[in-house]
């Protein structure tokens, strides 16, 4: 589990991001969404420590990760698996020596073995006759799971999803979507993703957070999205007439399901 | 302008001292290492073959064009070959042109590594990139260009003996006897330390410039440009530093 503490972060004199608080949490797909320029990607950035924060606390499983230092931070860091947006694959390298790199320079074992972890990685995104191909060779979508395949080659705790759908069509971000979901339940890892994909709000969306200028403005699941009343959250999700038609039908699928019901109704009440 | 300058030089100093660190798996670094020797002593030796054939040729025609008293022997024509080849040639005039045929590699190179956040993904992986990307490639430009240096000065001389000989103004016994005749040893260590002190120019200026790139495709040109004239202007600048502390 990941824990954000009143994370704030400035570059001169602009404030980017202004006391984030959230979890997130293992086992599910935690999503940052928000308009472009609302600080989610300096808050990813902050997460996986490419960029210090100026206050706050970032604490992986209870270990605060701001306070470290290089030396300190590198155990976690070899716990953590990113696919970046391009993909950030090594151009001089085959997609199986991109693969491998990670385990050349961390692990022990034999070049057969690592061979075999190679292939299951690469097995296990579906990526098949790829691994003598250059990155210049493969199409948008193989090169994300070869990202994909690098990120979880060393059994990563968290893994941390910058756009993944970027430059994919619609039925290749799909699949790119579900098997970062079933990764992320297959192998119990904490998954953070940053996204501006509708599709992958509702599909993959255990929890939410949305950003807004900064600040965290609204957190819940892709179920409570629907009957969100956050005007900037509606503003930003459902934009289009498209998606206000997807959210009522949505919103009366979830009416009708009676244990969702029971279970907001509760909530509600808990509240009051 | 002043302040850029500090600004710089202390970054600079930073990435340096960023470079030291245990590496986290020393055969890759070592694998890393043997890759840069290839490519910036292997890369870069048909450039120095070229260059310095046709710099000890010009040396011999051009002097003897000079030495027009019958009272000096032809054989003064070798031995200001080899020295001018020894002192200066071999190591600034082949260092300089190594500095934009090594210097441009090494900037762009991680300059696109920075781009398309490949250096950020090692950093991920707990990687110092610092250690893993640039000081391999300092300490094969330190290894191979001293190398280079040295054998650019032989190809020198060895073109200009070949030089005067075609154009019929000194022929190889001449040119011999006047090689052999009153060598300084000195001017080899001279020369080599121009060259270990270029050759930390040549990769060093040049990673800085790539490694703190941001931006796109043009920064990575500019940063490329950037790298090569400062690393010039610099070997200029350490040449006559070098002369008038070691000469």
């Amino acid at each position: 589990m990941i824990e954000l503490i009143n994370i704030r972060k400035s570059f001169g004199e602009k404030v980017i991001l202004q006391d984030v608080s959230a979890n997130m949490e293992a086992g599910k797909t935690n999503l940052i969404i928000g308009a472009s320029g609302s600080g989610k990607t300096v808050l990813m950035k902050c997460m996986v420590g490419l960029i210090n924060v100026d206050s706050g606390k970032i604490l992986y499983n209870g270990q605060d990760f701001t306070a470290m230092d290089d030396k300190e931070k590198k155990p976690i860091r070899q716990e953590i698996g990113m696919l970046f947006q391009g993909s950030a694959l090594f151009d001089s390298m085959t997609v199986e020596q991109n693969v491998m790199f990670p385990l050349d320079m961390f692990s022990k074992g034999s070049y057969k073995e690592k061979k075999r972890r190679v292939q299951e990685c690469l097995d296990r995104v579906n990526l098949k006759d790829a691994n003598n191909k250059y990155p210049a060779e493969i199409s948008g979508g193989m090169k994300k799971r070869v990202g994909i395949a690098r990120a979880i080659v060393l059994n990563p705790k968290y893994l941390f999803v910058d756009e993944p759908n970027s430059g994919l069509d619609p039925q290749t971000s799909l699949v790119i979507d579900k098997l970062i979901k079933e990764l992320t339940v297959e192998y119990n890892i904490t998954t953070v993703v940053n996204t501006h994909d509708m599709n992958t709000v509702m599909e993959s969306g255990d929890h939410i957070i949305y950003m807004h200028q900064g600040l965290k403005q609204w957190e819940g699941s892709n179920k409570d999205i629907v009957f969100a009343k956050d005007q900037k959250l509606n503003d930003f999700i459902f934009a289009s007439e498209f998606f206000k038609e997807i959210k009522e039908m949505r919103q009366s699928e979830l009416f009708q399901d009676q244990s969702w019901r029971t279970k907001k109704e509760g909530e509600e009440d808990t509240k009051s | 302008m002043e302040f850029k300058f500090f600004y710089h030089f202390g970054r600079f100093l930073l990435m340096l001292k960023g470079m030291f660190s245990r590496p986290e798996n020393m055969r890759m670094y070592w694998k890393e290492f043997m890759h840069q020797c290839v490519e910036i002593g292997v890369g870069s030796f048909g450039i120095v073959l070229i260059i310095s054939l046709f710099l000890g040729a010009v040396t011999t025609v051009q002097t003897a064009y000079q030495l027009v008293s019958g009272l000096i022997p032809k054989s003064t024509i070798a031995q200001i070959v080899r020295d001018t080849m020894i002192i200066e040639l071999a190591p600034t005039m082949v260092c300089i042109v190594l500095g934009g045929v090594v210097g441009s590699k090494i900037a762009s190179e991680l300059g696109n590594m920075r781009i398309s956040e490949q250096i950020d993904a090692q950093e991920i992986m707990g990687i110092n990139t610092k250690a893993y990307l640039i000081l391999p490639k300092i300490l094969a430009a330190l290894v191979t260009i001293p190398c280079l240096v040295v054998l650019a000065a032989f190809l020198g001389i060895w073109g200009g003996m070949e030089a005067g000989k075609l154009s019929g103004i000194i022929s190889h016994e001449e040119f011999m006897q006047g090689l052999r005749s009153s060598f300084d040893g000195y001017n080899v260590f001279f020369a080599l330390s121009k060259s270990y002190t270029y050759s930390f120019i040549i990769s060093s200026i040049p990673a800085y410039y790539g490694y703190n790139v941001r931006g796109g495709a043009l920064e990575i040109g500019r940063a490329s440009t950037t790298a090569v004239v400062v690393s010039c202007i610099l070997i200029l600048f350490a040449d006559y530093i070098l002369a008038a502390l070691l000469l």
